[in-house]
């Protein structure tokens, strides 16, 4: 290809006077505007979070408001086996509210259930959650955050009292001495993550990178981790052995704050450093150095993310890190600790007001009486009618037309035909439904099996707020007005439970329904009582928790004591059991699933963008040469890998960056190339997250492939 | 009620214990332990001895969990006989306790050689190595002295005597064999690893055995003053460690009737073959020929056990344990597995070595059927994480033999020159961004990263690649200024 011939981008257009927003992906909630004619998005340089960069979903996000197959009328189908077909909003609401009644009727309220997603706005949220349990009351209700954080949220209220993802504001990264990140790839999954990871370096800091792969992110490490997948809470336990026999542990920490650890300490003395070596397959002078990495300084800081947590033991894994975190004395103290990578847009939020099967507004427990009358209260309703807890996300989705489970269901901003564990399964139980509403803005996996679509706003053309990685409480402005013939899903909210007679109001303003959320996590541990939008624009954010207009918020929320009854960080000892499923004769590789930069999530928003899926267009399996070969598999054919749950064809790449006894695959597509149908229900005993991270697979090359020979 | 009774509470013992209540809170299990300690981790006792550790944090069992987990623990206790018609066993304080299941976890001691000067027990200053009190005893008769001798230049020996030197004392290691832990390592790892722990203050004397040891009296009564070899030699020392291996503690078992070769004889349930309500572990334990001295081995029958007796899975067996050394010495690495004698000569095997006699690193993989069955890595031991997996599991190698000896050979990142990048190559990853588009940018006049940038958007997402656009346009700026030829 001649230079000439090189296709170059267009000059993005800055858009002047465009709208100061929030990137719809992950976590990190990059800052940008949006606005101009095509609608442009720019990096804002005043979000800390980004500081002016964007990778190339957020600069391609405005494509996502123009999708050619975008929903701007209801759908509806007549009756089972029937096509969808366009139906007025009046129809689409009186089927839902109709066959609401019918099915409760019958089957008692738990027959609905309710699904959401770590997308939602908080205002949508906790309306979600409000109609879940007075307009439906059902008990039914959970959101596929239970795949994203949980395990890290069980963790940190287990040894904190308090589940927060970051311990202090974005900026106190550059200044740490040393980062370790586990099971983390973010320059992948968050880019403009990687700045304040790069500027620690720059100033000295060390940055330790934990993962059987070696990622992008693993790759500018000072030192990379590369254990066999499940073992992570194992190589904890190994490095807070070292770390004690070093003689780095901070006693006056862990005698001032801390509670428990001569249990902890006489647990690791079982992970001394070769018995780890055999399990992990980590070498031992590597536990050392990066023990001694984190150990030289009490700047330092421990991060989990998705690889560390979506496991069977992943409460026990994070446990193991913050066990080490305690011990070095980092917690607590400015820029150091431990911190979770929150995943989705508004993974925070989305689990702190009312989504969760167990939790009302405010982190409140559903089960504890003065939660439920203050919440009652707020809502105008006599406690007694608020249902207990329901069942997980898993469980639920699970339960799905069972005899003892829910009939219907009504699903907001997830897809969990693609991203639901043994998501065959998953596929059969939803197609046991008597009824399925969808609300989301495509036809997604999902919204293509239900009874009735509802076409919603999406984030350019809503307001509300979003709780990011930080903690930190966001503006998310309406740039653009919504195509006609779509509604927001407060409106849809307001609309069935007008059908319904549900008690309480039932506003369609964001800021009204804020001020309500406002008062209803007042006093709970996710207290955002004081946090206002003006608030939020003049001061570029508000961290919670936040109990009065007064109070300036709390960027660091461990600086003078922990939110535990006695104030101390707990210490839980745990051990090394291995992965659900260890490979075997039969199946004898790991498979390990994650994110490519292009994709998020289920792609069903990045799947329908030109520039990420030429960036990125079909799933695939990484595979080490010497597996491949033993395999027969070769560079760029199509494999099958099957495991005990579903097969799967995906195309080979071969790269030495993995270990030899494991495969990856992105998870982001459907049908053949669905990775979800591989992956393993086990579930963690504390926070019901199943172990997505591994399960075991054979490989096999595709039949195909010697036909096309 | 009866249930399980374990009589001893040793590495195995106590790991059994755990294992079990993991797995059922419910049975009634009591357990007897001679020590009346806590159980703690021999693992560790080298720590100890090197100072890393005090000898009261290496337990195993905090003491109060045995009440929070209704277990009856015994500590202090000895089982004096066991009743194997009315299943039951007698204690040292009179104690008669019924068993529906006994589990044998007594382990080993160490050997005492019959050495002129042993008879009435040894001396003060002379400690066989193998328990946390002979530990103790040794670093009191380390307190002051000056010069030490370890008996023995296995594993034990070895790590005792590195403990010792790195309390200053000048120690020397007297060993029968042609080299030192000669079980483990091949005569040419023996010398590399005689000649990295010179560099540490400890002599080898191979080939030689110790005649008898010298006492002295002093003040405070009879004492060790050194040993005598064989030749006639003697060799002065204030502390002397004997580290001349060990054997399996079987007295109770012989008693009680129960067939035992150099163990108690176990099947793969770990049943003994003579009474199934009978089940032996660790090292007092033997299966199919092999008594397993190592701590790895001992908890994963403790784990199958607990499998067995809980029925959490009644189809586990103990087929036999691979067999991993590690030694625990302060600098010095040295990581063993399987096999390691091997020589060129057998044309199935595929031995790969590497020596560096002088920087003190000796490795060596041996091979067969495309498996690990041994290595070696001494002096530097970055693979041992990945040889002791494909070892455990059996599993086929790399094609790469020399990522087998050295981490990070194989795929060391390599930093892309922008003259040999292909135009098709990604230079930003955030934006996917090639490095014929940033070309193609700079035929159209952008000369500068953030010119590139606002084109391309490259370097905007992580950043990470800003050094790598600018060296681009740099190399294009010198392209342009070279004269054409």
């Amino acid at each position: 290809m001649s230079v000439s011939e090189q296709v170059i981008p267009e000059t993005p257009t800055v858009a002047p006077g465009g709208t100061p927003t929030h990137c719809p992906y992950c976590a990190l909630q990059c800052g940008m505007a949006v606005g101009g004619s095509p609608v442009r998005v720019t990096p804002r340089e005043d979000v800390p979070a980004n500081r002016g960069g964007l990778c190339q979903k957020g600069w391609t996000a405005a494509e996502l408001l123009t999708v050619p197959d975008r929903l701007t009328t209801p759908l509806m189908r007549a009756h089972l086996g029937a096509p969808l077909e366009p139906c007025t909003w009046e129809e689409a609401l009186d089927r839902i509210a109709g066959e609401v009644a019918r099915l409760q009727e019958r089957h008692g309220r738990d027959a609905i259930g309710v699904f959401g997603g770590g997308g939602l706005t908080n205002e949508k949220a906790y309306q979600l959650g409000k109609f879940a349990r007075i307009a439906l009351r059902t008990s039914q209700i959970d959101y596929n955050g239970r795949f994203c954080m949980s395990s890290a949220a069980a963790a940190l209220n287990r040894a904190f009292g308090l589940d927060r993802g970051l311990p202090g504001p974005i900026t106190d990264l550059a200044r740490a001495d040393a980062i370790m990140l586990v099971g983390g790839n973010v320059a992948e999954t968050m880019p403009p993550f990687m700045r304040h990871l790069t500027e620690m370096r720059e100033r000295g800091g060390a940055l330790v990178v934990i993962d059987p792969r070696r990622t992008a992110t693993a790759k500018q490490a000072d030192l990379h981790l590369q254990p066999a997948p499940g073992t992570d809470l194992a190589l904890a336990n190994g490095m807070l052995h070292l770390a004690i026999a070093e003689g780095l542990v901070d006693e006056d920490f862990v005698a001032a704050r801390t509670g428990g650890f001569e249990a902890v300490r006489i647990s690791v003395n079982a992970y001394w450093p070769d018995r780890v070596e055999r399990i992990t397959g980590v070498p031992v002078p590597q536990m050392r150095e990066a023990v001694r990495l984190l150990g030289r300084g009490n700047r330092s800081l421990i991060l989990t993310a998705r690889g560390a947590e979506q496991h069977a033991r992943g409460t026990d894994t994070v446990t193991a890190f913050i066990n080490l975190a305690l011990a070095l004395g980092l917690p607590g103290r400015e820029g150091g600790g431990y911190g979770c990578l929150t995943g989705q847009g508004n993974g925070q939020g989305g689990r702190e007001h009312g989504q969760k099967a167990d939790q009302l507004p405010g982190y409140r427990k559903i089960d504890d009486p003065a939660a439920r009358e203050h919440v009652a209260a707020v809502w105008g309703v006599d406690p007694e009618i608020i249902p207990g807890p329901g069942r997980s996300a898993f469980e639920l989705l699970d339960a799905l037309g069972a005899d003892d489970g829910p009939k219907a269901l009504l699903l907001f901003g997830s897809n969990p035909v693609v991203s639901a564990p043994r998501s065959g399964l998953i596929e059969e139980r939803i197609n046991a439904l008597e009824f399925l509403a969808v609300s989301d803005f495509v036809l997604s996996e999902t919204a293509r099996r239900a009874d009735v679509v509802l076409p919603t706003a999406q984030w350019a053309e809503e307001s509300g707020t979003m709780t990011n990685l930080e903690g930190r409480v966001l503006r998310r402005r309406r740039a653009v007005a919504a195509p006609d013939g779509v509604r927001t899903d407060l409106e849809i909210l307001a609309g069935l439970a007008d059908r319904l007679a549900a008690p309480g109001t039932w506003s369609t303003e964001p800021a009204e329904v804020f001020d309500e959320l406002r008062a209803a996590s007042a006093g709970g541990p996710a207290d955002y009582a004081g946090i206002t939008y003006e608030r939020i624009e003049s001061e570029g954010g508000v961290f919670w928790p936040c109990p009065s207009e007064d109070h300036p918020g709390t960027p660091r929320p461990f600086a003078e004591r922990f939110h535990t009854p006695d104030g101390r960080a707990r210490f839980t000892p745990v051990d090394h059991t291995g992965p659900a499923e260890g490979v075997d004769a039969a199946y004898p590789v790991h498979l390990i699933t994650g994110r490519v930069l292009a994709h998020y999530q289920s792609g069903a928003q990045t799947r329908r963008i030109a520039p990420l899926v030429d960036a990125s267009p079909e799933p695939f399996v990484e595979i080490h040469p010497d597996l491949a070969a033993r395999s027969g598999v070769a560079e760029g054919e199509m494999v099958r890998v099957t495991s005990r749950r579903g097969t799967v064809t995906v195309r080979a790449r071969l790269v030495d960056t993995i270990r030899h006894d494991t495969v990856f695959i992105p998870f982001h597509w459907a049908e053949e190339g669905r990775a979800n149908l591989l992956t393993n229900t086990a579930l963690d005993p504390m926070s019901r997250m199943p172990e997505f991270k591994v399960c075991a697979v054979r490989l096999e090359p595709h039949e195909e492939n010697g036909a096309d020979q | 009620m009866s249930g399980i009774v374990v009589v001893g509470n040793g590495m195995a013992g106590s790991r059994f214990v755990t294992e079990m209540r993991d797995r059922d809170r419910k049975m009634p299990l009591t357990v007897f332990g001679a020590e009346a300690q806590q159980p703690y981790n021999r693992v560790l006792l080298s720590n100890v001895l090197a100072g890393a550790s005090r000898p009261d944090q290496i337990g195993l069992v905090d003491p109060s969990w045995y009440e929070r987990h209704g277990v009856d623990a015994r500590l202090g206790v000895e089982i004096v006989r066991i009743d194997r018609e009315r299943r039951l066993v007698h204690a040292s304080d009179g104690g008669v306790t019924p068993y529906r299941t006994l589990v044998i976890a007594t382990g080993s001691t160490a050997i005492v050689p019959p050495l002129p000067g042993t008879g009435d027990g040894l001396p003060a200053g002379a400690v066989a190595f193998r328990t946390l009190d002979d530990c103790v005893r040794i670093l009191e008769a380390a307190e002051g002295a000056k010069h030490a001798v370890v008996v023995g230049g296995g594993l034990l020996g070895i790590e005792a005597a590195r403990g010792l030197a790195g309390r200053g004392l000048d120690v020397t290691v007297v060993h029968l064999a042609g080299h030192l832990m000669e079980r483990q390592l091949d005569p040419g790892a023996g010398r590399v690893l005689a000649r990295t722990l010179g560099r540490l203050g400890i002599r080898a004397r191979l080939e030689i055995s110790v005649s008898a040891l010298r006492t002295e009296e002093a003040a405070s009564g009879t004492r060790v003053s050194g040993v005598e070899l064989a030749n006639g030699e003697f060799l002065s020392a204030d502390v002397v460690v004997l580290a001349c291996g060990v054997r399996p503690d079987v007295a109770l078992a012989r008693e009680a009737g129960l067939e035992i070769d150099r163990g108690i004889v176990v099947d793969e349930m770990l049943r003994s073959v003579s009474d199934p309500s009978v089940r032996a572990i660790g090292e007092c334990s033997q299966y199919g020929g092999t008594v397993y001295g190592l701590v790895a081995p001992a908890w994963e029958q403790a784990a199958i056990l607990a499998d067995l007796l809980a029925e959490t899975d009644v189809d586990a067996r103990f087929t036999g344990a691979r067999e991993i050394t590690r030694l625990k010495a302060a600098s010095v690495e040295l990581a063993t597995m399987g096999e390691t004698h091997h020589g060129d000569e057998d044309p199935d095997v595929e031995v790969v070595r590497f020596a560096d006699p002088a920087r003190g690193t000796y490795k060596k993989v041996v091979i067969k059927d495309d498996r690990l069955i041994g290595a070696i890595l001494l002096g530097e031991t970055g693979t041992a994480g990945t040889l002791t997996q494909l070892y455990d599991r059996a599993a086929p190698l790399p094609s790469d033999r020399l990522s087998l000896l050295f981490p990070g050979i194989n795929g060391a990142p390599v930093s892309d020159s922008p003259v040999r990048m292909p135009d098709a190559a990604t230079v930003c990853q955030c934006n996917n961004v090639s490095k014929g588009q940033i070309r193609a940018c700079w035929e159209h006049g952008a000369r500068t990263v953030e010119e590139v940038a606002a084109r391309t958007r490259a370097s905007t997402g992580c950043g990470g690649c800003r050094d790598a656009v600018e060296g681009i346009v740099c190399w294009l700026d010198e392209q342009e200024a070279a004269p054409t030829g």
